[in-house]
């Protein structure tokens, strides 16, 4: 057993449980402290595929920064209520029909895996390579153009500056793309969660609504979660 | 040698469904938010699996762009259930069916 296998096999059911947690938590604080440990799993497997650059910053964006915005949401809302799972306002069908849906995109998707394997990505019959010793060539034109760019293991190069160097070459406008969404983002967010004074509340219950009672019987679910 | 890409897939599935369930069934929004993040990152070690297994820098070039545009996505969308929770306590995700009009 190589050391990749057993770190691949280990952070895989942490994950897995970790995402099991996020899911069947009834506490939403839970369901962030599961979420940080299928995050920081992700990290460690990004490391075992060599992606260091990567897997610093998943944990320094993902478990530093958006579970903590979350966790302070939670906080500040006061909505770290225990919440029934069992409470069923749409009837069992809908929850159902989301089981039948998740269960049918896993077998999709592990029929694709186990089928297509190696073969759907490289488009040539499996090897056997781990850690990059594959002698494949992406046919892309900065492959072709300069036969370094691109690719993962050149020398002994580290990961972080060839990142750096396919980022501020090639990606470049994106790049810049992605410095303007942030604003946005951060523009946007400020506005929507700016206490205005004349805020009305959204009705309990709209009488042009054809589903009253439904909405009324939505409610009345929602005070028993709330007080229990 | 162990050839670990097929598990790797295989694992990338996984989360992705679990995601996918626990966005269907959770009804709580912030709970809803944290299983699309899930997917996300589902998504993203396959990236990575894939850029590693064509020897491609690029799938990870294309992580990073999601990482940017995950922590943007979950800014606002905090912003829009820290709006609606403050006028609606306790809201969860049926209760914005008073949005159909």
């Amino acid at each position: 057993m190589s050391v990749q296998l057993v770190v691949f096999f280990i952070c895989a059911l942490i994950a897995l449980f970790g995402a099991g947690g996020v899911v069947w938590s009834r506490s939403p604080v839970h369901s962030a402290l599961s979420l940080v440990a299928t995050l920081f799993a992700i990290a460690v497997l990004f490391l075992n595929q060599n992606a260091q650059f990567l897997a610093a910053v998943q944990v320094i964006v993902y478990t530093g920064a958006i579970v903590i915005l979350i966790l302070f949401v939670i906080m500040l809302l006061g909505v770290d209520k225990l919440e029934n799972l069992a409470d069923e306002p749409l009837g069992i069908g809908f929850r159902v029909a989301g089981g039948v849906v998740a269960v049918a995109l896993l077998a999709v998707l592990l029929a694709v895996f186990f089928f297509g394997g190696r073969t759907i990505v490289t488009g040539k019959p499996a090897q056997a390579t781990f850690g990059g010793t594959s002698t494949y060539q992406p046919i892309s034109q900065q492959a072709v153009s300069n036969p370094q760019a691109g690719v993962i293991d050149t020398a002994d190069v580290p990961n972080i500056n060839l990142l750096g160097k396919q980022i501020f070459t090639q990606y470049i406008l994106a790049f810049e793309v992605t410095a303007a969404l942030l604003t946005i983002a951060v523009v946007g967010a400020v506005v929507m969660a700016h206490r205005s004074k004349q805020v009305q509340p959204i009705p309990d219950e709209p009488e042009s609504l054809d589903s009253g009672a439904d909405l009324a019987a939505i409610d009345a679910a929602g005070e028993e979660v709330r007080e229990a | 040698m162990t050839n670990l890409d097929v598990p790797y897939l295989v694992l990338a599935g996984g989360l992705f469904a679990v995601g996918a369930f626990g966005l269907l069934y959770r009804r709580n929004p912030l709970v809803m938010l944290m299983c699309v993040e899930l997917m996300l990152n589902a998504v993203n070690l396959t990236f990575v699996t894939f850029g590693r297994m064509m020897n491609d820098l690029n799938g990870q070039v294309i992580v990073f762009f999601v990482l940017v545009v995950a922590a943007a996505e979950v800014v606002v969308g905090l912003a829009i259930i820290v709006a609606v929770i403050r006028r609606r306590p306790g809201a969860s995700a049926d209760d914005l069916k008073v949005l159909r009009g």
